[in-house]
C-alpha cells in the first residue's frame, strides 16, 4: 500500500529524514519508534503532504502511485490520514460541522455527492459511541479548550469517520491517561481490516501492548536502524534507544 | 423640448431661488449640480407637500455651512458634488435586454448564491415579465401586515399618507444637522422604506426589503424609518447578499428607529455594494447614518454583515434614553483587495440601568484596511450603566491592516465598561490541518471565518444567516496565495 523509497527531507535547510525505505502492505500495523528529534513526526508530516518540509530525495508511493507532488488535501482524498500529535483548534466550528464538511470534501473528490444528513447522523453517533464520546462534545467548537485526552479522542473519530486506507497516528498516546488509552487503542483496533493500513508513531513502547505491530521500525538520526516484530518494542522499552545510537555511530 | 440640459443647468446655477418658485423640469433625469432649484425639483417631481420642501431645503442650506469629516481611517478623492445628479425617475427603462449582456463575473457570482433567474434579472437591472408568483406574494403580505395595523410602505408613500408620523418622527433622532453626509442625505432623499409597528403588535414576519417593489433608483440616497410603537416588536432585513452594482459612486443613507417603551426592534443588513476591481478602481463610497432611540425597557439590535463598497463609513447607534434600555451592536466587516472600511458604533447611555453589547468581527484581506470605531458614552445620570466590547480582527496576508478605535466617557461611576480586542492571523497548521482531512485551502479558509464570524452570523434571521456565510466565503476568494 505505502511504499517509500529512499526519502531524504528537510526543514529550513537542516537536514531531517536521511534516506527512509519502508513498505506497508494492507493489513498490516507498523510501528515507528525512536528517540526524539530522531525524524519520526517528520516523517508522519511528509507522507501526509506539509510544505514546511522539503523533499530532496526519492519518493512516495501509494498503491503504486507517486504521490510526492500531490497537495495534501489529494492524499487525504486518496485515502491517507494522520492523527495529529498536537490537535489544531478551530474557534466556532464546531466538531460535527467539521466533519461533514471533511467527509463531503473527500466525497466530491471522488465525484460523489454530500452525505444525506440522516446518514451523517448515524454515522456520528455510531463512531461517537465507538469512541465513548459524549454526544455534547460534537458541538463545541473543534479542539479548542480540549484536555490532551479529548483531542487524542476527537482524532481517532475523524479517523472512525473517515475511514482511510493509511492511518498514521502521531504519538497519539501522549497526553492519554490510562482509561482513554484504552479506549482509543479498542476504536484503532475494530477499524483494523484486510484493506487497510495503520503506522503508529511512538516513543513509548506502552501503546503497542493495545495496538499490536507486525513490524517495529527503530528511527534514528534520519534512517531506519532496525526492524523486528512487536518483541523489539519490548526490547527499546528495556535498554532504551542509546545502544541502536552506539551500533549506528560504530557502523558509520 | 424646450432647452439643452447645459441650458438648463446654467440657468438653474444662476437663478436666485425665491421661495414659492420652481422651474418645471421635464427631463426624467436631473443634470449634474446641486442647488437651491436642485433640491425644491427633488420635492416637488414627487408630488411632497410644503412642509417637506422647507424640511429638505433647510437641510440643503445646513448642508452648505458643513465640512466634508475627514476624520475616519480612510483616503479617498472627495467626490465633486456637483457633478452628481440628485434625480432620475423611478422605473426608467431596463439598463439589458437580456441576462447575455450582462457581466459574467457577476452572473458567475448570481450562480454560486444560488440566486433564481428571475431574481438575478431583477438584480442585474434586465427587463423582466412580472412573476405572478412574486406579486401575490407581496400582496398577500401585505394584507396580513394591513390586519395587524402594520404599515410597511415606502418613505415617498408615508409622506403622502402619514404625514403626523413623518413630521414627528423624521429627523428625530438624527437631526438634518447631524452631520456632512445626512444633511445631504436630509436635502435630496430619493425614496426608502417606511415601517410602523402599532401598540402591542408583534410583526408576524421578518420585514424585507425584498419584498418591495418600489426599489428602482433609490439605492443613492436613500431614507429609512421604523418606529415602534410601545410593547411592539419587528424584525428588519435591510440589503441582499446579491452583488449590488451602481453607475452612482456616492452613496449616502439614514436610517433612523424609534423603539417606544418595552418595544423591540432588530436591524439586520448585509451590504454587498460594488467594491471596485481587484486593482481597487471604481466601486461605491458608502457613508451612513444608522442611529436608534431607545425608551424605556426598549432594546434595539444592529446586526451588520458588511462585505461590499469600496469606502465605508457606518456607525450604527443606539441612544439609551430610557431607563433599562438595551443596545447591542453585532457586526461582520470584510474587506479584501483596496477596500477600506471605517466602521463601529455608538452607544449612547442615558437611562439608568442600561446596557448595551458590541461585538465587531473585522476580517481584512489583500490591501485592504479594516477600522473598527466605537464610543462608549456613560452620562452622569446613567447610574448603573453596563457595557461589554469585543472587538476581533482576523488577517490574511501580510499587506492588509486591522485597527481599533474605542472611545470610552465614562461621566458616572457606577458604570462597568468592559473591553475585550484581538487580532489573529489564520495559521498555516490551521489550513494544514483542514487539508489533511481533505478541505483544501479555499475551503478551509471559509471555514476558518465562518467559525470566527459565528458569534454574529447567529445574531440573524436563519436564511439570512446561511446566504451571507455563502458571501463571506466569496467575499474573500483567492485572497491567499
Amino acid at each position: 500500500m505505502l511504499n517509500i523509497k529512499n526519502l531524504h527531507a528537510s526543514v529550513d535547510g537542516v537536514k531531517i529524514l536521511k534516506g527512509i525505505d519502508l513498505e506497508i502492505n494492507a493489513g498490516e500495523v507498523h510501528a515507528i519508534m525512536g528517540p526524539n528529534g530522531s525524524g519520526k513526526s517528520t516523517l508522519a508530516s511528509v507522507i501526509a503532504g506539509n510544505e514546511d518540509f522539503e523533499v530532496t530525495e526519492g519518493d512516495i508511493l501509494f498503491e503504486k502511485a507517486n504521490i510526492s507532488e500531490l497537495s495534501p488535501e489529494e492524499r487525504a482524498h486518496k485515502g491517507i490520514f494522520l492523527s495529529f500529535q498536537y490537535p489544531i483548534e478551530i474557534p466556532g466550528v464546531s466538531v460535527t460541522n467539521f466533519i461533514k464538511t471533511s467527509i463531503n470534501q473527500v466525497r466530491k473528490s471522488r465525484g460523489q455527492k454530500d452525505m444525506p444528513a440522516n446518514e451523517m447522523l448515524k454515522k456520528i453517533r455510531e463512531k461517537s459511541a465507538l469512541l465513548d464520546m459524549d454526544r455534547k462534545f460534537l458541538s463545541r467548537s473543534l479542539n479548542e479548550g480540549f484536555s490532551g485526552g479529548e483531542k487524542k479522542r476527537n482524532e481517532i473519530f475523524q479517523m472512525a469517520m473517515l475511514e482511510p486506507k493509511l492511518a498514521i497516528l502521531d504519538e497519539t498516546d501522549s497526553g492519554l491517561d490510562i482509561d482513554a488509552l484504552r479506549i482509543v487503542s479498542d476504536g484503532v483496533n475494530r477499524l483494523r481490516n484486510k484493506g487497510n493500513a495503520t503506522l503508529v508513531i511512538t516513543h513509548y513502547q506502552r501503546l503497542l501492548d493495545y495496538v499490536v505491530p507486525d513490524v517495529v521500525h527503530v528511527l534514528v538520526d534520519g534512517k531506519i536502524v532496525k526492524t523486528g516484530g512487536k518483541e523489539l518494542a519490548k526490547e527499546l522499552e528495556e535498554r532504551g534507544y542509546d545502544w541502536l545510537k552506539e551500533e549506528r555511530a560504530e557502523m558509520t | 423640448m424646450a432647452y439643452t440640459e447645459q441650458e438648463l443647468e446654467k440657468e438653474l446655477q444662476n437663478k436666485e431661488y425665491e421661495y414659492g418658485f420652481y422651474t418645471e423640469m421635464e427631463s426624467d433625469t436631473f443634470p449634474p449640480g446641486l442647488n437651491e432649484d436642485v433640491v425644491i425639483g427633488i420635492s416637488k417631481k414627487k408630488g411632497e407637500p410644503d412642509w417637506m420642501t422647507q424640511w429638505r431645503l433647510d437641510a440643503y442650506r445646513h448642508w452648505l455651512t458643513m465640512k466634508e469629516p475627514n476624520w475616519a481611517n480612510i483616503g479617498y478623492e472627495k467626490p465633486d458634488y456637483q457633478a452628481i445628479s440628485y434625480y432620475s425617475a423611478p422605473g426608467t427603462k431596463p439598463k439589458y435586454d437580456s441576462l447575455d449582456e450582462v457581466d459574467p463575473e457577476m452572473l458567475e457570482t448570481f450562480k454560486k448564491l444560488g440566486i433564481s433567474i428571475d431574481e438575478q434579472k431583477k438584480l442585474a437591472g434586465v427587463a423582466m415579465d412580472v412573476v405572478i408568483d412574486s406579486i401575490s406574494v407581496t400582496t398577500t403580505f401585505k394584507k396580513t401586515l394591513a390586519e395587524k395595523g402594520i404599515i410597511f410602505c415606502s418613505i415617498s408613500e408615508a409622506i403622502q399618507e402619514y404625514p403626523e408620523l413623518i413630521k414627528k418622527y423624521m429627523g428625530s433622532v438624527i437631526p438634518t444637522s447631524d452631520n456632512y453626509f445626512a444633511a445631504l442625505n436630509s436635502a435630496v432623499f430619493g425614496d426608502g422604506s417606511f415601517c410602523y409597528i402599532p401598540k402591542g403588535v408583534r410583526c408576524p414576519m421578518e420585514l424585507s426589503t425584498y419584498f418591495r417593489i418600489n426599489q428602482a433608483n433609490t439605492g443613492q440616497f436613500e431614507r429609512t424609518l421604523v418606529i415602534a410603537e410601545d410593547s411592539s416588536y419587528v424584525s428588519y432585513l435591510e440589503g441582499c447578499t446579491a452583488p449590488m452594482r451602481d453607475e452612482n459612486q456616492l452613496h449616502a443613507a439614514v436610517v433612523e428607529l424609534i423603539a417606544l417603551d418595552n418595544a423591540e426592534i432588530k436591524y439586520s443588513t448585509v451590504q454587498n455594494w460594488y467594491p471596485g476591481n481587484k486593482e481597487g478602481v471604481g466601486g461605491v463610497f458608502n457613508f451612513v447614518t444608522k442611529r436608534g432611540i431607545c425608551e424605556k425597557n426598549a432594546k434595539i439590535s444592529w446586526t451588520q454583515v458588511e462585505t461590499g463598497s469600496a469606502i465605508t463609513w457606518k456607525y450604527p447607534s443606539c441612544i439609551l434614553k430610557g431607563d433599562n434600555s438595551t443596545g447591542e451592536f453585532y457586526s461582520i466587516a470584510v474587506t479584501n483587495n483596496y477596500q477600506q472600511a471605517d466602521t463601529g458604533t455608538k452607544m449612547i447611555h442615558i437611562g439608568k440601568n442600561t446596557k448595551s453589547t458590541i461585538i465587531s468581527k473585522g476580517i481584512s484581506a489583500g490591501n485592504s484596511q479594516n477600522s473598527y470605531r466605537g464610543l462608549v458614552q456613560i452620562n452622569k445620570g446613567a447610574v448603573n450603566a453596563r457595557n461589554f466590547s469585543q472587538c476581533d480582527s482576523l488577517l490574511m496576508g501580510n499587506r492588509c491592516g486591522a485597527h481599533t478605535f474605542p472611545y470610552i466617557e465614562a461621566k458616572n461611576k457606577t458604570a462597568q465598561v468592559e473591553h475585550e480586542a484581538t487580532t489573529t492571523k489564520i495559521g498555516e497548521d490551521q489550513i494544514f490541518y483542514c487539508n489533511q482531512r481533505g478541505i483544501d485551502t479555499e475551503k478551509a479558509i471559509a471555514l476558518i471565518v465562518n467559525g470566527y464570524s459565528k458569534d454574529v452570523l447567529n445574531k440573524l434571521p436563519m436564511e439570512f444567516a446561511v446566504e451571507a456565510q455563502k458571501l463571506l466565503e466569496i467575499s474573500l476568494e483567492g485572497s491567499v496565495g
